[in-house]
């Protein structure tokens, strides 16, 4: 494995910033660690990096040991760049200054040709004797990142790398970087709270809780094979149905008998919350269920309904937005999941 | 990464690293802890004998001298300092911009050429009372110079810009304001800064008649010009005259008790001034218009003290300077200004540079401890400059005498005698306990101006420790690096009671020539020396007004 952790903690005081964290994470992968602020990914990263110690644990990469409680490789020796969320880029240096920092092992001729082939590849060839102050925000992102894959690191730790860009700036970026880092066979681990962010540069994400992983998963078994009921929550939208089980692989709700693809593992008789979400919540005026449209967001191409049942249970439904309906209107629906995701009701 | 094997650093390797640069930093501030340390000893062990001694003839009339003096000059100071801050910040009249940065030009001149340059001129036998007694007959009705009164008015003249300074920053970030807030609640311009202005602006005032305080108290060279006995003049005379050090080191800790109330005071002002600054400076707010006899009055004001501390002063400097050159500008006086320049610089570029390297070693190792004691190095710059001389001879002495008795046993009456005390490396442990923190509150501000992730990138590109200290830091800190160089150059060259004390025999500098001439009353020959003072002190002084029009 490229970089592994390993039950790795990190604790400030009495509290734990990361218990027990453990992934894999393959040559040429991009990871990204995803959780709302507080979460730990942060220390995580840092761990990695080698700010930060740890407590428990071991942190590998290519099966060497970079970090155990107590002991730790500097982080200078670890061939490890680092991408920051402020970008810290060195403003008495000029761009190619920037980026051939890290390269002093290099002789002169090669510095230049390495120098050159990075700026070429974020496009910043032009730019190469202004300084940072001078270009605007994303040149700034794409002068730390050539910076950070320059001497050509095992893994490039991307902290928060987008979150001082406006949003617009922000999702083209995050496909640009990562096309970089994938035309340049980089290993990279992200660390961010923006799931569509994580989603476009990712290939492996991990949400995180509190210092814990909940699930570490492609961003399709996140949306659609979430863990936890925390992953349900904090990955896209949706709302929790009330059901009972009838057979292991049926559920019986509000909105009618609720099938399992594949072997269901619940017992008859328990009581459980089925996970819809909008896309699961089909509009069809032929159904003879009927919900209430209580809010409506217009999103150009579909609505957002929120529907309200006759129990005073919600649901979200994406309807196409020429089906044009007032609030207080009821609607027909047609409950149609691709991959219904029930967990055990806490009383 | 390469399969060659990786050491990893354990905790004991760390620690050792942490302790090492400990004790480097501890060694780089040893000069400026043992003078404090060494007097504040005298403190807690004084000697019956000296102390009676002092408690009768000495104490009851510096004690005085030096409390009317500082409370004086204090109150003369503040009220100087924020009146014209008032007029020039907010208020417009006829030379408003010239005056906003001339008025921080006696900056320049060090009390002690004021007070030469007021005493050769004012005195029964200057230009002005012989041209009186000409014209008139008699001077006798002319208030005499040396005075409580005169050295009062000299030194309120020569230290008001630090109140003037501070009192102004605060009216212009953020009276503004408030003031326009004030008006809008129906009060008039008056009420305004008497209920809004003022009490917004206490702490900036009171941390800057603070240093006017401490400046005071340290003065040697001003009070010593008018005969006015003090702390430092007393001290200074226990240590030539009565050639008694423990003497002079129990008047410098009873002074060192006063400067730490000073001090004190100082702290606490500071530390207000963090919660009442605005952001706003980009509002040009409207100027109180000042027409009529209003407007010719505050012109007046204005120009009244600049002529009186830095205008006319200069003049006569010239007048006398022009009147010696002739025999004075001789192989002599550029032995002075070579002996200055070669003290100046190489404090200056030692002094630099253990800034540079308590300031990182604080940044990068910054515990309580450490910064503990990064802070009482750096209080050498609120002692004065005779008690520090003490502190650092009185230990040199001891030193001296255990070599030389050492010496002596060994070798019998082939023995060198040995005189450290008379050496340039102690007046330069003098001023480095004196001016570290002139070098290092530049550096230590420019460093925190350079973020933690900066570092943290260098790191992860492979410049770790003096790397990121010559690759990183260094080149970021060029400007303040060279502040802090030149603040260190100007104050050693007006540096007047340590070099006296400690310098090596014969080794005159420009100020020890100005101290010279004028404890002989030749003031014309001490013009000289005093103008190169002076034409150096500008240097910081237009640096400071500089930044001022950046604020206005």
């Amino acid at each position: 494995m490229w970089l592994e952790l390993i039950d790795v903690a990190r604790t400030f005081g009495t509290r734990a910033a990361v218990n027990g964290l453990s992934f894999q994470l393959e040559r040429g992968a991009i990871g990204c660690l995803l959780g709302p602020s507080g979460c730990g990914k942060t220390t995580a990263l840092r761990c990695i990096a080698g700010f930060e110690s740890i407590d428990a644990g071991t942190i590998r990469a290519q099966g060497t040991v970079l970090a155990q409680p107590g002991r730790s490789l500097p982080p200078e020796r670890r061939h490890i760049g680092m991408v920051f969320q402020d970008l810290a880029l060195f403003p008495h240096l000029t761009v190619q200054e920037n980026v051939a920092f890290g390269l002093t092992r290099l002789s002169r001729d090669e510095r230049a040709r390495r120098v050159g082939e990075l700026l070429e590849v974020v496009g910043l060839s032009d730019r190469r004797t202004q300084y940072p102050h001078q270009l605007s925000g994303g040149e700034q992102q794409r002068v730390a990142l050539a910076r950070a894959l320059a001497p050509k690191p095992d893994i490039v730790l991307l902290d928060e790398p987008f979150s001082s860009l406006d949003i617009e700036l922000r999702e083209r970026l995050s496909v640009e970087v990562r096309s970089v880092l994938k035309q340049l066979g980089a290993t990279a681990l992200l660390v961010t709270h923006d799931q569509q962010e994580a989603f476009t540069v990712a290939d492996v994400v991990g949400v995180m809780r509190d210092g814990k992983l909940e699930q570490w998963a492609t961003p399709y078994d996140l949306y659609h094979r979430p863990a936890t009921r925390f992953v349900a929550d904090f990955i896209g939208q949706g709302v929790f149905l009330l059901g009972d089980v009838v057979s292991p692989n049926a559920v019986q709700t509000e909105v009618g008998v609720v099938h399992m693809n594949g072997a269901g593992e619940m017992r008859p008789g328990q009581r459980v919350d089925l996970l819809l979400r909008p896309d699961d919540v089909l509009h069809d005026d032929a159904s003879s269920l009927t919900a209430e449209v209580c809010a409506r967001a217009f999103r150009g191409a579909e609505f957002l309904y929120t529907l309200k049942l006759p129990s005073g249970a919600r649901l979200l439904s994406l309807v196409p937005s020429h089906h044009d309906h007032a609030i207080g209107e009821h609607i027909g629906i047609r409950i149609e999941p691709d991959h219904v995701v029930a967990f055990e009701r806490e009383e | 990464m390469s399969a060659v094997a990786v050491e990893l650093e354990g905790p004991r390797s760390r620690g050792v690293r942490n302790s090492r640069s400990f004790l480097l930093l501890l060694l780089l501030c040893l000069p400026a802890l043992v003078p404090l340390f060494v007097v504040l000893t005298a403190v807690f062990t004084p000697e019956v004998e000296i102390w009676s001694h002092l408690a009768r003839y000495v104490l009851p009339v510096v004690t005085t001298n030096t409390l009317v003096l500082v409370v004086g000059v204090s109150v003369g100071a503040a009220l100087l300092g924020t009146s014209l801050a008032w007029l020039t910040s907010t208020c417009e009249f006829p030379g408003r911009r010239i005056f906003e940065w001339a008025l921080l030009l006696p900056l320049a001149m060090p009390g002690y050429v004021l007070a030469f340059i007021a005493v050769g001129f004012l005195d029964f036998t200057g230009p002005l009372q012989t041209w009186l007694r000409g014209a008139f007959g008699s001077s006798s009705w002319f208030p005499s110079i040396r005075s409580t009164g005169g050295v009062i008015l000299v030194l309120t003249f020569s230290l008001y810009p630090y109140v003037y300074l501070l009192a102004r920053g605060a009216f212009l970030t953020q009276g503004r304001r408030a003031q326009e807030a004030a008006r809008t609640l129906g009060m008039t311009p008056m009420r305004a800064l008497w209920r809004v202005v003022l009490p917004m602006a206490r702490p900036w005032i009171v941390a800057g008649t603070a240093l006017v305080a401490m400046e005071t108290l340290a003065d040697f060279g001003t009070v010593a010009v008018f005969n006015y006995d003090t702390f430092t003049t007393a001290i200074y005379r226990a240590w030539f005259g009565m050639f008694s050090v423990n003497a002079a080191l129990e008047l410098a800790a009873v002074l060192l008790v006063f400067v730490f109330i000073a001090f004190a005071l100082e702290r606490r002002s500071r530390a207000n001034l963090r919660f009442a600054t605005a952001r706003d400076l980009s509002r040009q707010a409207v100027r109180i218009e000042l027409r009529g006899v209003r407007a010719v009055v505050a012109s007046l004001c204005a120009a009244l003290v600049l002529g009186l501390g830095f205008v006319l002063p200069v003049l006569q400097l010239v007048v006398w300077a022009f009147a010696r050159a002739a025999s004075d500008l001789d192989a002599r006086y550029f032995e002075f200004i070579l002996h200055s320049v070669l003290l100046a610089g190489s404090a200056a570029i030692i002094i630099t540079g253990a800034s540079l390297l308590v300031a990182y070693l604080e940044r990068q190792y910054g515990s309580t401890p450490v910064r503990a004691l990064v802070r009482i190095s750096t209080m050498g710059y609120a002692v004065p400059g005779t008690v520090l001389a003490v502190g650092i001879l009185v230990p040199i002495i001891g030193l001296n005498n255990v070599l030389q008795h050492g010496l002596s046993t060994w070798l019998g009456d082939a023995a060198p005698s040995l005189l450290l005390q008379g050496t340039l490396a102690t007046v330069l442990l003098a001023y480095f306990a004196r001016f570290l923190a002139v070098g290092f509150n530049p550096i230590e501000s420019g460093l925190s101006r350079i973020t933690a992730t900066i570092d943290e990138a260098a790191i992860t590109l492979g410049a770790a420790g003096t790397a990121l200290l010559r690759r990183v830091h260094v080149p970021l800190l060029r400007t303040s690096l060279m502040t802090a160089a030149i603040l260190v150059f100007v104050d050693v060259m007006k540096e007047m009671p340590i070099t006296l004390i400690a310098r090596p025999f014969g080794w005159d500098t420009l100020a020890v020539r100005v101290f010279e001439m004028t404890s002989e009353g030749e003031w014309e020959r001490a013009a000289l020396p005093a103008l190169a003072i002076v034409l150096v002190g500008l240097i910081p002084a237009a640096m400071l007004t500089r930044r001022g029009e950046h604020v206005a």
